[in-house]
């Protein structure tokens, strides 16, 4: 695959179809999960991939159900492990196209380990992180991205840590694909998908996720549509950063910080803008993006970091390929007979 | 002992004990001794005895390192149990080690090392080479520092330089004690310093001081040792470890199944050592995972073995217990893997660097819900080569996870290894599925065996979604279905009871009946073997049954069982193969022998034991 486009191969065009499985669909109605799962279904195709060589790897909770729903093949693992067994699938065979769907709980929390691992790596795979910023198969509990003092079953009085950022996490991680996208937007669901299929490297999406059960609107002042506007701003490479309903917002870069402008105030121009640079290998820029917030900032949507990195599968192979030419030891016999032996 | 002439005695089998500071060079003495072993033709077993700390404070006992070797004309099977021959580099080895001495037997020490400071440091009061505390041993006084340094003076090199070679004037004493060729070590010093050719003549210079030190000194009364070679069967033979005789059986295990191997391991003592093995043979194809836990090593095994390798993951103790939940999840989805436990001492962090035999219960019991899965242990250093591969057989073929019990006593240990060909191994066939088969479903079983069938991702037309929630019978749906779970419960059971076809009947040394029936498992074999050899050839009617497969036991465990009137089931842990026996068999009366002191059973307690309960009525 090369940087940019996608390597198709020659198969019969698929749709959407051919990618939904037998299996009732059980998350609650309203759930963001079905929108995601239409759009991955959606995208699929697009990809140009034989149908068989994708895998839908997944862990513990809501979100995990998604293998069970997609017509590939497809593993529903353990808690937390779904970046082990992504991991294990694509070292074990980089033909495969390994999508691993995981929730804040399984990623952030149980699977945190796997997860940051995982990104440091860098194995050719796609993470979606569909972040509801709360439990929900074990009927909400508060999440690793549960904001500060927000109630829950399991603190009655407020939660007391600090919730995650995940883009800013997956970076410091050595992540060299990271972005956002909403769960009420399918178009730009699937765009971003078809961007982090392209990605050849680790790529993480982060979607936020309405729990219509356990934390209604979590995201509301971001998806609702009378806010969305002055909440969101969907970044795009090379492009400067404006948002609002007028378009008449920006993000510019003040000493060592962001800062938000109105275009035609105080003499600010589109030219002031910051230029959107999602290959820059610095992190600095993108940690910031990431971390922006409403109210004070409109959060960044859209592919926020994108560097190619060698990933993992492709370096292991180059060593095997020159071991395998240079070692004189090519089968187990050569190595029983390796070294020092002797004749009875 | 038979005296040949006047100064050179035959001897059966002998017991030597290298002991040093940690840097003294210890290992690599030993190992130089064994080579020149092997050469003469001689049987042999080695053991390392290594501090946990990396470099323990020098001259203290704890930072004591140590290696045995037993060697011999006759067949070895233990690494010893006392020492006939003890070289001690300074005092705290001496006090280390000198339980593990024979009485009467030989100790050699650098004088030139008792100073003082020295004698404090290891902990004595008054020095043992003059305070006659050491008269009941034939002691060998030898300055080895200064004569090392003489040994090489013709080169001029700095003295710090030339005291590192202190251990082969050590090893010279030795080489001459039993008559051995200097030729092994020559070899080695030319390879390994070949960089260097003033080292490879001061460590030749040294050893050969040793050596003509050791034939003028009247302590040995002019007196030799020979050992002749082993009657050994024809064939190419190497010195190897349990460690990496497990990794070279699992990578043939790959190379004979058509699997590509898949490892993922987080490093653990004693088991890292096959991690580390297994990474360096890329050119055979083993893809290696360091991992970040020891969740992600079988996990990522899991995901491997989905994705059609043989996957394996290795660990000690408390890695096992890391994965417990992850073996669920292989039983559930009845995936291929291997679990290499190489046991030691327990519970918690424990004793790492020494062995024991007591997670057991955790391989047989270890997980949430019914979760069976096969559980087998190899019994030596070089038959873990074959156990390992019988546990990739019997995992591929069977479509489940296998543990593979090991121990540190194994995995360090060396031994005589008569190399085998990949070919004459039994052949691995796995269950593949060929693609677009019309019939083709997730848990259809086949009908002998039980297993389902390895659906490799990739392969056109049988895409399917497995994990790890309960599934129906046959087309593999999630299924919470009352009758379905006792089903797939029973299947899933029964699948693992029925290796018991497709594994070896258990072999008894000796009678079939008798008044004493030793059983045993895993790391403890060779002095069993040994210690019931002695009663039988003293007329005792005892027998020896090893076990080598765990679960599923073999068929025929209860006809071994009934033939004897009484049992004992010596073990290296608080009793857990014995429970087990209670619980499968309730019908016999088994006598326990408990050891857990991170050390390996002597072949005299264990006789001791056995003539006692011969002897009892």
């Amino acid at each position: 695959m090369s940087n940019d486009t996608l390597d198709v191969i020659n198969v019969p065009k698929l749709s959407k179809l051919d990618f939904v499985s037998d299996q009732m669909v059980k998350w609650c109605p309203g759930c963001g999960d079905h929108a995601i799962l239409s759009s991955f279904q959606k995208v699929l195709p697009d990809l140009g991939f034989k149908k068989e060589d994708i895998v839908v790897v997944s862990g513990i909770g809501c979100s995990s159900r998604f293998p069970y729903y997609v017509k590939t093949y497809g593993f529903h693992g353990i808690h937390g492990r779904a970046a082990a067994l992504s991991s294990g699938i694509k070292i074990a065979n980089p033909d495969l196209h390994v999508w691993m769907v995981t929730g804040d709980g399984d990623s952030l929390a149980i699977g945190g380990n796997h997860f940051i691992h995982a990104l440091r790596r860098n194995l050719d795979i796609n993470i979606m992180l569909i972040n509801n910023r709360i439990y929900g198969l074990t009927k909400g509990q508060y999440s690793p991205t549960t904001p500060t003092g927000k109630v829950t079953k399991t603190s009655p009085q407020g939660t007391i840590e600090h919730p995650f950022n995940v883009g800013e996490l997956a970076i410091g991680a050595q992540g060299t694909f990271f972005a956002r996208a909403v769960d009420t937007n399918p178009k730009m669901m699937t765009r971003i998908m078809y961007e982090a299929a392209k990605h050849k490297g680790t790529s993480l999406i982060e979607f936020l996720q309405n729990c219509v059960i356990f934390y209604n609107k979590a995201h509301g002042l971001i998806t609702a549509r009378e806010t969305k506007y002055d909440n969101q701003i969907l970044l795009e490479h090379g492009k400067p950063m404006i948002f609002g309903k007028e378009k008449d917002k920006g993000i510019v870069l003040k000493g060592t910080q962001l800062e938000v402008v109105k275009i035609g105030e105080n003499g600010v121009t589109e030219d002031d803008l910051l230029i959107h640079n999602e290959k820059s290998e610095d992190t600095g820029i993108h940690l910031m993006l990431a971390k922006m917030q409403p109210p004070e900032f409109p959060a960044a949507l859209g592919v926020i970091r994108s560097v190619i990195h060698s990933t993992y599968e492709d370096t292991l192979h180059e060593i095997i390929e020159n071991e395998r030419e240079s070692n004189p030891i090519k089968t187990v016999d050569d190595l029983l007979n390796s070294g020092k032996t002797w004749e009875i | 002992m038979v005296a040949k002439n006047n100064n050179v005695v035959e001897l059966e089998k002998v017991v030597v004990r290298f002991a040093g500071d940690s840097g003294d060079g210890m290992q690599l003495t030993g190992s130089l001794f064994s080579d020149a072993a092997a050469l003469a033709g001689n049987d042999f077993m080695t053991f390392p005895d290594y501090p946990s700390e990396i470099r323990a404070p020098q001259g203290t006992v704890a930072g004591v390192s140590g290696f045995q070797i037993h060697f011999g004309h006759a067949d070895i099977n233990t690494t010893g149990d006392l020492a006939d021959v003890l070289i001690a580099m300074n005092p705290a080895p001496l006090k280390k080690n000198l339980i593990w001495v024979k009485g009467g037997g030989t100790i050699i020490v650098d004088t030139d090392t008792f100073t003082d400071k020295a004698l404090v440091k290891a902990g004595y009061e008054s020095n043992p080479l003059t305070d006659d505390s050491l008269k009941d041993y034939n002691l060998i006084q030898a300055p080895i520092s200064k004569m090392t340094k003489d040994g090489a003076a013709e080169l001029g090199l700095d003295n710090k330089m030339v005291l590192k070679s202190r251990n082969m004037f050590a090893l010279g004493i030795m080489f001459f004690i039993f008559n051995r060729d200097l030729k092994s070590a020559d070899e080695y010093f030319e390879v390994k310093f070949k960089k260097n050719p003033l080292v490879v003549k001061s460590n030749k210079l040294v050893l050969r001081a040793g050596y003509n030190y050791a034939d003028t000194i009247e302590a040995l009364n002019r007196v030799t040792y020979t050992v002749e070679a082993a009657n050994l069967k024809k064939g190419t033979y190497r010195n190897i470890t349990g460690n990496i005789a497990t990794a070279w059986g699992l990578l043939a295990a790959a190379e004979r199944s058509g699997r590509p191997m898949y490892l993922g391991s987080y490093p653990i003592t004693p088991a890292t050592e096959i991690l580390q093995e297994i990474t360096k043979h890329k050119s055979l194809g083993a893809k290696v995972l360091q991992a970040e836990d020891e969740i992600a090593g079988i996990v990522s095994s899991i995901g491997a073995s989905f994705a059609g390798a043989f996957a394996v993951t290795t660990t000690s103790g408390p890695g096992l217990s890391l994965k417990s939940e992850a073996m669920g999840l292989a039983v559930m989805t009845e995936l291929p893997i291997v679990i290499v436990d190489v046991q030691r001492g327990g519970p918690s962090t424990g004793l790492p660097t020494k062995s024991e035999q007591s997670d057991l219960f955790q391989a047989l019991f270890g997980r949430n819900g019914e979760a069976p899965l096969i559980v087998i242990a190899a019994s030596t250093s070089s038959d873990c080569f074959f156990y390992a591969y019988e546990a990739a057989r019997l995992a591929m073929e069977h479509m489940t996870p296998v543990i593979l019990l090991t121990d540190g006593y194994l995995a360090n240990g060396s031994e005589v290894f008569l190399i085998p060909k990949v070919g004459d191994l039994k052949s691995i066939t796995p269950p593949l599925v060929e693609a677009n088969d019309a019939d083709y479903q997730p848990y259809r079983r086949n009908s002998e065996k039980l297993n389902r069938s390895w659906a490799i991702p990739g392969t056109e037309g049988l895409r399917h979604r497995i994990g790890g929630l309960e599934k129906e019978d046959g087309i593999g749906n999630v299924s919470h279905d009352p009758m379905n779970h006792q089903i797939m419960s029973e299947y899933r059971a029964e699948k693992v009871e029925r290796v018991a076809n497709y594994i070896p009947e258990q072999e008894i040394m000796g009678e079939d009946t008798g008044d004493l029936l030793v059983v045993s498992w895993g790391g403890t074999y060779g002095v069993m073997f040994e210690a019931v050899k002695k009663l039988q050839g003293e007329g005792k009617k005892i027998s020896l049954a090893h076990f080598h497969y765990i679960n599923p036991l073999p068929k025929n465990t209860e006809d071994v069982l009934k033939g004897f009137k009484k049992i004992i089931v010596p073990e290296l842990n608080m009793g857990q193969f014995i429970l087990y026996l209670r619980m499968k068999f309730p019908q016999f009366n088994y006598k326990r022998y408990n050891k857990i002191q991170g050390l390996p059973f002597m072949e005299k307690e264990l006789g001791d034991k056995f003539n006692q309960l011969l002897e009892e009525k």
